[in-house]
């Protein structure tokens, strides 16, 4: 009907609805702009420099030869154990309340109301959590970095640049998940507080009971796969075998260590997955 | 170019077995103000955020100039400003930067967006604080930023939501200007609103909806005249001077098409007259030419209430 006749208002003032790509690019640049305004970045800076400050002075203080012998060592030693916490930590804080703060503080309203398709807000607003979660993950590698070349010298090895681009895509996945808790509740405290209990606690429990009492692959676990990272960094990378007393009871049991194939895919699948249902969640919720 | 045009085609909306709005049909079309008046829990924000896609409609179609909004939201709300309930703005963010926000995501041309910024701020007085953070403000400071972010683009069809809410009376009365001024600028204002005398003042028709069922939608003076127990043809005077029962019927009372006069207090009357608006001018023009000192003839506030307590009978 009139939908036909009339034209869009915008080309009679003048002026032209960006385009939803545009538009994802504007929620990214606010919610940054937000972020570096909030104590929350700056907080989990500090934790990341808090982290590092450690490594450094436990490292100068014991020498590095108690830690590592070789580059591939150190980097093992150092980014291997702490990066899935200091990525889990940022995908928490940012990705937590991402959406769900839009509904508990009401700042959806201001939002929602315009002439923009959700999934540019969603898609925006993931951009701005992991263009900011990045911001500290490079902090975080500049330090390990700095620390490595001191000690190792500037031959810095391949497989710490594989680890960092598993550290990106788990960063992705972390975010890709907490975006989703965060679709399904409208309370910011809460869905921060189950995305911080899964991440720190849930999944390493779960893993290790499937894994040492069930004896089996712990496949479906995003922190499983997220090994990969520190797997990649080992001397030789490990590999799933029977060991005896790796069983319940000192039984004869299995070892299960993730390949990169797998963990790749575990990655991969936690991100498309959830990013596809924290997207269609967000899509049904409504502003009530 | 088309008049703007708001319709609500069969609209429902349940949560669980609890109907919020029920089967609203209502077409709005054309430069005014209609008031959209009901109690609490009627379903007038329900509505709104179905016209927002805020929340989806259980049935039927919400469209925003001929443009269903749930499948085509970008296109249909292009056209539209919208102020739902009072929303927050992040505290970390000026108004500058909350309204940049909202220029970029509307594609106002760069160049004018600095201007059309201050001047929307300038025009709900708060030109002080625009670089100051929103977290810092009142929650009637956040609201003048939500209507001047409601206005940004000058949108053909304006949807409010109560939107003095918070607000105190001056700017209340700010806010009443702004509407009005958008009414001559060919708006289309569709405003829910509990206060009476606002809607009585700003709009030009209403709209009354209780349990989520459309009661009527008319001019503001057919529905008073039409519901109302008066039958809305009633007018207060006022007087600079005190005047007596004896003028009040010799001199008012006896005036062609008044049924009654009657004094409220030693300098103000009330008269019922039968007829409409030409014969309350003719009334207007007959009394100040007997010179008794009226300084004010107006419809009390009290007829659009009469009508609105008439028509809903209890409150949720």
């Amino acid at each position: 009907m009139s939908q036909l006749r009339t034209a869009p208002a915008s080309s009679r003032r003048g002026h032209i609805l960006p385009s939803s790509v545009s538009q994802v690019g504007t929620v990214t640049k606010y919610e940054l702009v937000n972020y570096f305004r909030s104590r929350r970045f700056f907080v989990l800076l500090i934790i990341g420099f808090a982290i590092s400050g450690i490594l450094t002075g436990l490292v100068a203080y014991y020498g590095v030869s108690t830690f590592a012998s070789s580059a591939l060592g150190f980097y093992a030693f150092w980014w291997g154990y702490s990066i899935t916490f200091v990525i889990a930590i940022n995908g928490i804080f940012f990705g937590g309340d991402a959406i769900s703060g839009e509904f508990q503080n009401k700042t959806g309203y201001f939002l929602v109301a315009n002439p923009l398709r959700r999934v540019s807000i969603y898609i925006g607003k993931w951009l701005g959590a992991f263009a900011a979660s990045l911001m500290v993950f490079a902090s975080y590698a500049a330090v390990t970095i700095g620390n490595g070349v001191y000690y190792f010298g500037i031959g810095i090895p391949y497989q710490f640049g594989e680890s960092l681009l598993f550290s990106i895509l788990y960063l992705m996945a972390v975010l890709g998940f907490t975006f989703f808790f965060s679709s399904l509740f409208k309370s910011s405290s809460i869905s921060i507080l189950v995305t911080a209990i899964l991440f720190l606690f849930a999944f390493q429990i779960i893993q290790t009971l499937v894994s040492v009492f069930a004896q089996i692959e712990p496949w479906f676990i995003l922190t499983y796969g997220s090994g990969i990272i520190g797997n990649v960094l080992a001397d030789t990378y490990p590999t799933t075998q029977p060991i005896r007393g790796a069983g319940p009871g000192g039984r004869e049991g299995t070892t299960f260590a993730v390949t990169i194939p797998e963990g790749l895919t575990i990655i991969l699948g936690y991100f498309v997955v959830t990013a596809i249902l924290g997207l269609l969640l967000f899509q049904r919720k409504e502003f009530t | 170019m088309n008049a703007p045009s708001i319709e609500a085609v069969n609209l429902s909306k349940r949560y669980g077995s609890f109907p919020a709005l029920s089967n609203l049909n209502l077409k709005i079309e054309g430069s005014k103000c209609v008031g959209f008046l009901g109690p609490n829990g009627a379903g007038k924000t329900t509505t709104l955020k179905i016209f927002t896609d805020m929340i989806r409609a259980s049935e039927g179609r919400a469209l925003i100039n001929g443009i269903e909004v749930h499948p085509n939201k970008k296109k249909a709300l292009e056209s539209a400003g919208a102020l739902i309930e009072s929303p927050e703005i992040y505290p970390s963010l000026t108004p500058r930067e909350a309204l940049s926000m909202v220029a970029e995501l509307r594609g106002l041309p760069k160049g004018e967006r600095r201007k059309t910024i201050e001047d929307a701020v300038a025009e709900v007085k708060m030109d002080e604080w625009l670089d100051k953070k929103v977290g810092k403000f009142s929650k009637g400071m956040k609201q003048r930023i939500n209507i001047a972010a409601a206005l940004l683009s000058d949108p053909e069809v304006v949807l409010l939501d109560e939107p003095t809410t918070g607000l105190d009376p001056r700017g209340m009365s700010e806010v009443r200007d702004i509407v009005k001024s958008l009414k001559k600028r060919n708006r289309l204002i569709f405003m829910s609103s509990h206060l009476l005398n606002e809607v009585q003042d700003i709009c030009d028709e209403v709209a009354m909806i209780d349990h989520g069922k459309l009661l009527v939608y008319d001019t503001l003076s057919n529905v008073t005249t039409r519901f109302s127990s008066d039958g809305g043809n009633v007018v207060e005077i006022e007087f600079s001077r005190d005047i007596d029962d004896q003028a009040v019927n010799r001199n008012i009372g006896t005036l062609t098409n008044v049924n009654s006069a009657e004094r409220i207090d030693s300098r103000r009357v009330r008269i019922r007259f039968s007829g409409g608006a030409q014969i309350q001018e003719r009334l207007l023009s007959d009394i100040a030419t007997m010179k008794i000192g009226m300084i004010s003839f107006h419809s009390p506030t009290s007829a659009l209430e009469d009508t609105y307590l008439n028509l809903i009978k209890d409150t949720l």
